[in-house]
């Protein structure tokens, strides 16, 4: 059994810190009595030895990048170079306050502006903000910038348009900003359904959100009549950027005629995920929206580079400071490392091997959309299921293989999908190893479905339960477990 | 520099296996009007260049390695031992995704865990999410839960709340229907007749910040009983390493804490990525934003650890879900439970004490310059604001002199409070750092130097 870092012990000095010059009685006479915390909190006591052991083993139940392919759909987890980890985390960058006079950051300010400026060149925008902190927090901002600009308008517009096939933070954050969310469907083909959009639109459509490519890795082909259809409606086009990784140097969605775009530098700008964060969402705009952008702006005026003092329309602010700098400054390098002919490279080779595994795959699983995909495809599980393995049962079966598991049950107008996205740093070996697991899964399939539907068996731990996780939520350690909890809180959570 | 692994020979037997001649073929879909454009990108460079490159840019910077700053206002240059950062930065934390996939993560899910378990014992809270953003969308976050929880629209702010955690508390309830209300300080805390007067049935939270944004320490008690007596929720944002001194907001009755939780493990890195942490009291639990880590056991019975409560997020609940959040800051949040279980039960309060220590020294030996003001004669805890009523450029120059960063002018948030300064005093701070502060200020008011 794993035992938590709160079920060990051993002698911990916290000898990393100083020792006091004055007795803690006479230190706490600064503050009155109750301000005074009474008892210490109850943190582990471990030594700096144990502390090590303890992470070091966490860390080695992870799959990650670094070990595994990692074929998941819509997350580009692609190859992390060490050398941005290593700038980041460089005194320059890492030891300096949001708070300094301009003179004394001009080289954080000449990163952000630089930055600004190459991500509306790729995304054929006019202007970035790189405040949001995630996709989601992007987003958030987009649809802020979205509303400003009605109500400057004089439009009250309620209604925000999202494919059915979408991520599901598009409707969140359309939610989270008081818009009514409607449904566009998708076609046969696999792609927004204009005809269905032509219903859906109306003076009440703030904007419509998606993703170009979509999330069943397709080019909409239509996007230049979709953006005539919404911007004549008087609606902004919105682009989620999750899936950018397919178009550098091929085609921006600024020339598509999106309004508002987003990017995950976590995604396709190389920012390593971290096990969920930090990323980093910087939001493009067109020209007309860019004093809606969250203050302050970073200008250039000469050779200084300063923050934008004033911005009547801006939207405000979304979080303290100006966005996660750690993550941005990673992309920042990575695109110069690049550079255009690398940048285009990224996209070519990512669709690359992505029509190489659909190619490969399309005899073992059924592939609903077919034709040329872009960076990511999805087949559906749905013959496997007949034989009563899921997608789900494949899914936990790769891990077994060191393979990391493809999106499931997304988007969700695929039955059973599977969703591969392989990036371009992987290489044909190990997309050819990756198909051949699978072949002797499927032959698993037919021969012993049961090894598949009792996966993972090499994990640390099996399938978990996680509908008693959720009806009897167990979130923290408690000291006394026994005498307090079982009794009397545990009860109380139960019935809630 | 690229990143590719496929020789030519490769991408000529994939084309091959696709049946297309050419990648350009693989783009057939993309009208070709939206492909010709020329990417005006300058061309790339080996990782020597770009190192070189950056380095210079990096010059451009004043870090903290060759100068001694005195800035915190929400962020604050704290010694991190080594162990932090060599831990979190392996490979296998770092470039992982998020443990949707919960028996290929248990490495993530345990520590998520964990640290959810530690911020409750240092908040003395009873739950915790895996992490926010930061601390301002942490504040925010809390503001959207407590009129959610308490169908009420007013929301009661104090003055005293980082500046920038109002703006963003603002833009958060800009689609809400809600009330924000400021009440102003007195002395540099929360003016209690002025909330008093503001408070009624409406109000669905009082917000207070400890210490506060001018580092005083509020009466968060009295503010907490006032606050519950009118039905409304007690939203605390409190600083982490304080914790290990003062009385956490779940002693006082908080039913929502948040924070920054920069100061614990996250180099200040010019405000980002850090994270927000955010705890509630047992009822609130099922409502809180953002993802949880929980224990549970596998099908043969082995402790496990999985994302749970998902019902309420966005990728299961979608336009119902309680908030947008999807990524967050996990692999920041893993440095705050790295650094909480290195300081341990005897760590965090020593911390503590050294702040504390540290910061009233300074205060003492400042304070005591002919020319320099008091502001207040509150408590505070490592922060605090000082006037010093001098040119301000003049001032400048000598704490250029000496290598100093900051203190902070707080007109810049509060135009009322001219040639106040906040003064951030951690444990990193030394006598002689001391020293320098002093001397710069000494000689910016001495009359030869006019």
């Amino acid at each position: 059994m794993s035992k938590l870092i709160f079920e060990k012990h051993s002698l911990n000095h916290a000898s990393w810190l100083p020792a006091l010059k004055k007795s803690e009685e006479e230190l706490l006479r600064k503050i009155p009595g109750r301000f005074v915390r009474g008892a210490a909190p109850g943190l582990p006591e471990v030594s700096e030895l144990d502390v090590v052991r303890h992470f070091t083993n966490l860390s080695q139940k992870n799959f990650c990048v670094d070990a595994n392919f990692y074929p998941l759909g819509s997350c580009t987890m692609k190859y992390n170079p060490k050398a941005l980890d290593a700038i980041a985390s460089s005194t320059s960058f890492s030891q300096i306050h949001p708070y300094q006079d301009e003179d004394e950051i001009q080289g954080a300010l000449k990163i952000l502006y630089e930055m600004q400026l190459y991500l509306s060149e790729i995304t054929g925008m006019d202007e970035f903000t790189l405040q949001p902190a995630a996709g989601a927090h992007g987003e958030f901002c987009g649809l802020l910038i979205t509303s400003a600009c009605h109500k400057l308008n004089g439009n009250k517009k309620t209604k925000v348009l999202i494919p059915d096939s979408a991520h599901g933070t598009n409707p969140a954050s359309a939610a989270l900003c008081g818009y009514e969310v409607v449904q566009v469907a998708t076609n046969p083909k696999g792609l927004v359904d204009v005809e269905d959009l032509k219903k859906k639109l109306s003076d009440d459509v703030a904007c419509l959100m998606m993703t170009n490519p979509n999330t069943l890795g397709l080019f909409e082909q239509d996007i230049l009549e979709i953006a005539r259809l919404v911007h004549k409606a008087g609606g902004l086009l919105y682009y989620d950027g999750a899936n950018m990784n397919a178009l550098l140097g091929i085609s921006r969605p600024g020339d598509m005629g999106f309004d508002i775009v987003h990017l995950n530098l976590h995604k396709t700008f190389a920012v390593p995920h971290g096990s969920g964060g930090p990323g980093s969402g910087p939001v493009g705009v067109k020209k007309d929206l860019i004093r809606f952008l969250p203050a302050p702006r970073i200008l250039k005026e000469e050779d200084k580079y300063l923050f934008e003092k004033t911005a009547p329309h801006s939207i405000g602010k979304l979080r303290s400071f100006f966005g996660n700098f750690g993550a941005i400054i990673r992309s920042y390098a990575y695109i110069k490392a690049l550079g255009r002919e690398g940048l285009r490279g990224v996209s070519e080779n990512a669709i690359l091997n992505a029509n190489y595994l659909k190619a490969r795959l399309k005899d073992i699983f059924e592939v609903p959309y077919g034709g040329t995909c872009m960076h990511e495809f999805v087949m559906s599980a749905k013959a496997q299921k007949k034989r009563g393995v899921r997608a789900l049962d494949i899914a936990k079966r790769l891990l077994d293989f060191r393979v990391y598991a493809p999106t499931i049950y997304f988007p969700l107008v695929v039955e059973e999908a599977l969703m591969v996205e392989p990036t371009e740093t992987e290489s044909k070996e190990t997309l050819d190893e990756f198909v051949t697991i699978l072949l002797e899964i499927n032959r698993e399939i037919h021969e012993n479905p049961q090894t598949v539907l009792d996966a993972p068996h090499t994990t640390p731990v099996g399938r978990i339960d996680e509908v008693t996780a959720a009806r009897r939520p167990n979130l923290r350690y408690k000291r006394e477990l026994k005498q307090e909890a079982g009794n009397k809180k545990q009860e109380v959570v139960i019935v809630k | 520099m690229q990143y590719i692994s496929n020789t030519e020979q490769d991408k000529k037997e994939m084309l091959e296996v696709i049946g297309v001649s050419s990648i350009a073929e693989l783009l057939s879909a993309i009208p070709k009007k939206l492909k010709s454009f020329e990417l005006k990108i300058p061309d790339g460079v080996s990782e020597l260049e770009l190192d070189r490159d950056l380095d210079e840019t990096g010059h451009l910077n004043k870090n903290f390695k060759y100068h001694i700053p005195y800035l915190g206002a929400g962020n604050y240059d704290h010694f991190f031992p080594a162990v932090v950062d060599r831990l979190a930065l392996r490979g296998e934390f770092i470039t992982a995704y998020t443990p949707y996939q919960g028996e290929a993560s248990q490495g993530t899910l345990q520590s998520m865990y964990e640290y959810q378990s530690l911020i409750c014992e240092l908040t003395a809270m009873d739950v915790s999410n895996a992490s926010m953003y930061d601390g301002a969308s942490a504040l925010a976050e809390a503001a959207l839960l407590a009129l959610r929880s308490t169908g009420k629209h007013k929301i009661l702010i104090p003055s005293t709340v980082h500046p920038e955690y109002r703006q963003v508390l603002k833009t958060y309830l800009s689609f809400v229907e809600s009330q924000i209300i400021e009440i102003p300080m007195k002395e540099g805390a929360l003016d209690p007749d002025a909330l008093s007067k503001a408070i009624d049935s409406e109000s669905a939270a009082v917000i207070v910040q400890q210490p506060n944004f001018l580092g005083i320490l509020e009466e968060v008690q009295a503010i907490s009983d006032l606050a519950h007596k009118n039905g409304a929720l007690l939203i605390a944002c409190v600083n982490p390493i304080s914790l290990g001194v003062l009385t956490p907001p779940g002693e006082y009755g908080a039913d929502i804490a948040v924070g920054e939780g920069q100061p614990l493990g996250n180099p200040v890195s010019f405000g980002g990525p850090h994270f927000g942490f955010f705890t509630v009291k047992d009822e609130l639990l099922r409502k809180i934003p953002g993802r949880i880590a929980g224990m549970s056991v596998d099908k043969v019975g082995r402790r496990a650890f999985v994302l749970t409560l998902q019902a309420r997020e966005q990728h299961i609940r979608r336009e119902k879900a309680t908030s947008n959040i999807c990524t967050n800051q996990a692999l920041c949040a893993l440095k705050g439970a790295i650094y909480l279980t290195l300081l341990g039960k005897e760590g965090v309060r020593r911390l503590g004490l050294l702040n504390l220590q540290n910061a009233h020294e300074s205060y003492e030996t400042l304070a005591r310059i002919k020319g320099v003001k008091e502001f207040s004669k509150r408590p505070f805890f490592n922060e605090f604001v000082l006037f010093i009523h001098k040119d301000k450029n003049h001032l400048k120059e000598r704490l250029s002199n000496h290598r100093i960063l900051g203190p902070l002018l707080v007109e810049r948030f509060y135009p009322e409070l001219k040639s106040g300064y906040l003064v951030a005093v951690t444990e990193k701070r030394t006598k002689s750092d001391l020293q320098h502060l002093a001397s710069a200020i000494e000689e910016s008011l001495d009359p030869p130097f006019l």
